[in-house]
């Protein structure tokens, strides 16, 4: 057997082996059955060493083996032990570690000089990193520096981050992207139930009779995780898959029944159907009565559009006939002339969901998140599942999908946002102080105020209060919404800006020192996943030239600026004893992490683990150590779930006769958030080489635009013009526009509106109104 | 290019067909193995191709077998030879038809 041949034959056992986890007891033809074992034990004159990994892009966070020879990461597989994905991948996971490989590898330190980033060793790189950042604080105060993150950062990168702003420096400046597409749910989880994250996991799919995605392109965005819907469905054909969007997608196509309805009205279709559940006595009575209590807040509360907005919400607890009155304005008919939903298809949802013979899982991702009331929309579908009980038990389940690989292993957990800690919020002195005793620091050195959210933080910097900002793995000159503002603001003579990143990117391109980093498996972390999922992985390849982990880097200028004592670990143990330190904070029974032996052993593990058992479903005391009695929403000081009455408010831009189309925008399966990644994978490139704009044919048709064609899009934030799509992928209706973002030639969020959700801070990349011309 | 493996599912009771169209998609430039399961409507197919080209017209062809209802990528092997392409931008905002408001 050659080499060719042996790889062939790895190929095929990988095959075989995500057959057998799809199929148990399958059998080829001369092989036998397709072991687990045969899949990681490649044949010898391969030379193919796998090793275990959760994959570098979604927040779905499937297991993978890359295979590794002579130094190079050479094969992907999928992971059949992993309870995620069982073996299988998505076309982005199988080509990661091309990402690896691209020509233009970012591969030693860059500072400006002249105008131009000019090649430095690293050590200089940092030395001037820390004298900058000292000398800004210095000269305006530790509020004027900043660092921007993301839910890419490995916990031990989040924790570093949080520990040198938090604890050394003394500033809450420390933000993540996240911040763009995971607050709402966060904000969401903390209003409905006073602790972030589910409370089921993906095991529930093996139990749903129906799925409801809201607003959610599952089959593009989280792919492997819709194909165990679709395998729960083939098993099963009773099973139903409702698909409920503004936009015709792959997922409409797969779905059993797709329903359409107007941007932002969302919020009246979930009151619509919690309407109708209480019209017709649907509601779980002992449920509700013994596990729930009812509240509602401000109304008419802003969208952030100006500098410095400020919002505290009010919540009054009110009765459930209180709640039954202020939702008699969402009768089905009344919500139909709204939403465009027929009443019938209302009724239908609210069946569904109350039907006691079927377990109902809701899945949703930006569509709520990204939204002027993504808090509320969060809540509504709470509402919804805690009115029929349909909650915390297998397969019913309420289901916020992540976008990132670590969004919730890091940013929500580690808490890398301007409001927390690694556990608790800044405002709560408890803990201030559990933080100020494990890292040793003085109380007072823990700033008890939050400061700016993302889009606060970079209007800060537009404005001069913040002077210098360490971006770390993230392109937010790609994905900030009004982006020429921002960019103006990173461009200006006294802001001194670092990125650190694996590729030149848009943003690299207005920094003053580019760090070269070492990107996923060229260093040793953890990342968690949506489900609570934490998995770890090892080093596995030398970074190339003189790039290095993001944690490493912190480390090295946090040295520099003087708290060595604080970060006193070495290259080779800093990531067990940090784990080790980290896992303080979560100690206990509603969050306790697995040890770091145990994470190098598993295909991930779920939080809380206690006594050597993962938590699968929250808040029921069947499963879950830290409840007591059958349900306990412990996370509330009533230790019941909250739901919230919130209304329908419009957008705070809407289509009108000079801008009379609704854009909006987001991905595609092929792409990776901004492109930096993805678009260095030739497959993956050539599959989508550019943006475009998505319309409806006979809008296209109205505007004498054909397939291809040059489209001039124009919003009051600035024009585009780029290349039509009709019918390709998707579809939106009459009067929409769709534009993907990852085309750095193509910035969509130039067009885009920085209104935020008040509650969350998160921005609405969704809806804004748009004027469409042939160009 | 690399090798690329995949899970195949046939059209009901068409396995047999699917079989021996995937296995004729294999030629001089392209291999093409099939296994099909012997108690599941199910195949395993392996392809190597050595050019891009080869690549793309292997992918057209295998989407068009009629007794094919569904393939799944399941493993991508290189050999080295994965080098990634660098930045694709045209970088200039004028190029891209970029305008002020």
């Amino acid at each position: 057997m050659n080499r060719r041949e042996a790889l062939r034959a790895l190929a095929a056992t990988a095959a075989m082996s995500a057959a057998e986890a799809t199929f148990p007891g399958v059998l080829f033809r001369g092989g036998g059955g397709a072991s687990t074992a045969g899949a990681q034990t490649p044949p010898a004159e391969a030379g193919v060493v796998w090793r275990k990994t959760p994959c570098r892009f979604c927040g779905v966070g499937c297991g993978l083996l890359v295979g590794i020879s002579n130094g190079r990461a050479v094969a992907v597989k999928g992971d059949p032990t992993s309870p995620v994905n069982l073996g299988l991948g998505c076309v982005k996971g199988y080509h990661s570690v091309m990402a690896l490989y691209g020509k233009d590898r970012l591969t030693q330190a860059l500072v400006r000089k002249d105008g131009k980033l000019t090649p430095v060793p690293m050590k200089e790189a940092l030395d001037l990193v820390a004298a900058k950042m000292a000398e800004t604080i210095k000269a305006h105060g530790k509020d004027a520096v900043a660092m921007y993150g993301s839910g890419q950062w490995t916990i031990p990168d989040g924790y570093v981050a949080s520990k040198l702003m938090k604890g050394a420096i003394g500033t809450n400046n420390l933000e993540a992207n996240a911040r763009l597409c995971m607050a709402s749910a966060v904000t969401g989880f903390m209003t409905s139930f006073g602790l972030d994250e589910p409370m089921g996991c993906y095991e529930d799919i093996d139990h749903a009779d129906v799925f409801v995605l809201w607003g959610n392109n599952m089959a593009e965005m989280h792919p492997v995780l819709f194909s165990r819907l679709l395998e729960r469905r083939l098993k099963n054909p009773e099973v139903k898959i409702i698909d409920l969007a503004t936009r015709w997608t792959r997922t409409s196509m797969a779905a059993d029944r797709s329903i359409l309805f107007k941007p932002q009205t969302d919020l009246a279709i979930a009151n619509a159907i919690c309407h109708e559940i209480l019209r017709n006595d649907w509601v779980n009575a002992a449920f509700v009565r013994n596990h729930v209590s009812f509240h509602e807040g401000k109304t008419n509360i802003g969208y952030g559009l100006e500098d410095k907005f400020a919002f505290k919400d009010e919540p009054k607890t009110i009765t459930l006939e209180r709640y039954r009155e202020l939702l008699a304005e969402y009768a089905v008919e009344k919500v139909e002339a709204l939403s465009g939903v027929p009443a019938r298809e209302l009724r239908y949802l609210a069946s569904l969901y109350a039907d006691p013979k079927k377990k109902v899982m809701s899945f949703w991702c930006m569509g709520f998140n990204q939204h002027t009331r993504g808090t509320w929309i969060n809540n509504l579908i709470y509402n919804i599942h805690l009115l029929v009980g349909k909650i915390a038990t297998p397969g019913n389940s309420p289901f916020s999908l992540t976008g990132q690989p670590s969004a919730c292993g890091t940013v929500r957990e580690v808490g890398t946002l301007t409001h927390r800690l690694p556990h608790g919020d800044v405002t709560d002195e408890k803990a201030r102080k559990q933080a100020a005793e494990i890292w040793q620091v003085p109380l007072e050195r823990i700033a008890p105020k939050p400061t700016y959210h993302t889009v606060e933080m970079f209007r800060a910097l537009d404005r001069g209060d913040i002077r210098f900002m360490w971006i770390q793995v993230t392109n937010p000159m790609v994905t900030m919404p009004k982006l020429r503002r921002y960019r103006d603001a990173l461009k200006k003579d006294d802001r001194f800006i670092v990125v650190s990143d694996v590729y030149p990117t848009p943003t690299t391109d207005v920094a003053d020192v580019v760090l070269p980093a070492a990107m996923w498996i060229e260093r040793e972390g953890m990342w968690g996943n949506s489900e609570r999922r934490t998995q770890h992985f090892d080093k596995m390849l030398t970074p190339p030239g003189e790039a290095m982990s993001d944690a490493w880097q912190m480390i090295e200028v946090a040295r520099r600026m003087g708290f060595e004592k604080l970060f006193p670990w070495t290259e080779a143990n800093h990531i067990p004893e940090i784990w080790r330190e980290y896992s303080r904070f979560q100690a206990g029974p509603e969050h306790e992490m697995a040890s770091y032996d145990e994470l190098r052993r598993r295909p991930g593990v779920l939080w809380p683990f206690v006594n050597g058992k993962e938590t699968k479903w929250r808040y029921n005391g069947q499963y879950d150590p830290a409840a007591k009695g059958p349900f306990d929403f412990y996370g509330k000081p009533d230790r019941r779930a909250w739901i919230w009455f919130r209304p329908y408010e419009a957008p705070p831009e809407m289509p009108d006769a000079q801008y009379p189309f609704w854009l909006n925008t987001g991905r595609v399966v092929e792409h990776w958030h901004s492109g930096s990644l993805t678009r260095r994978v030739p497959v993956l490139h050539n599959a989508v080489p550019a943006a475009y704009v998505e319309l409806h044919p006979a809008d296209a048709r109205k505007l004498g635009i054909a397939n291809g064609q040059r489209v001039r899009l124009t919003t009051r934030r600035g024009g585009l013009v780029l290349p039509a799509q009709i019918d390709g992928r998707a579809r939106p209706p009459e009067g929409q526009v769709f534009v993907p973002f990852f085309d750095e030639g193509y910035l969509i969020n130039e067009l885009t509106l920085d209104a935020f959700c008040p509650i969350s801070g998160q921005p609405d990349y969704k809806k804004c109104a748009v004027k469409v011309e042939r160009a | 290019m690399p090798i690329k493996s995949y899970l195949a599912y046939p059209v009901r009771g068409q396995r047999d067909a699917l079989t021996a169209a995937l296995r004729r998609l294999g030629g001089c430039d392209v291999s093409c193995e099939v296994l099909p399961a012997e108690n599941r409507d199910l195949l395993v197919v392996v392809t190597d191709t050595p050019d891009e080209a080869t690549e793309a017209a292997l992918q057209e062809a295998l989407v068009r077998v009629p007794a094919l209802e569904g393939l799944a990528l399941v493993a991508v092997v290189g050999e080295g030879e994965v080098e990634a392409a660098g930045r694709f931008t045209a970088g200039v905002p004028e190029e891209t038809g970029h305008e002020s408001a």
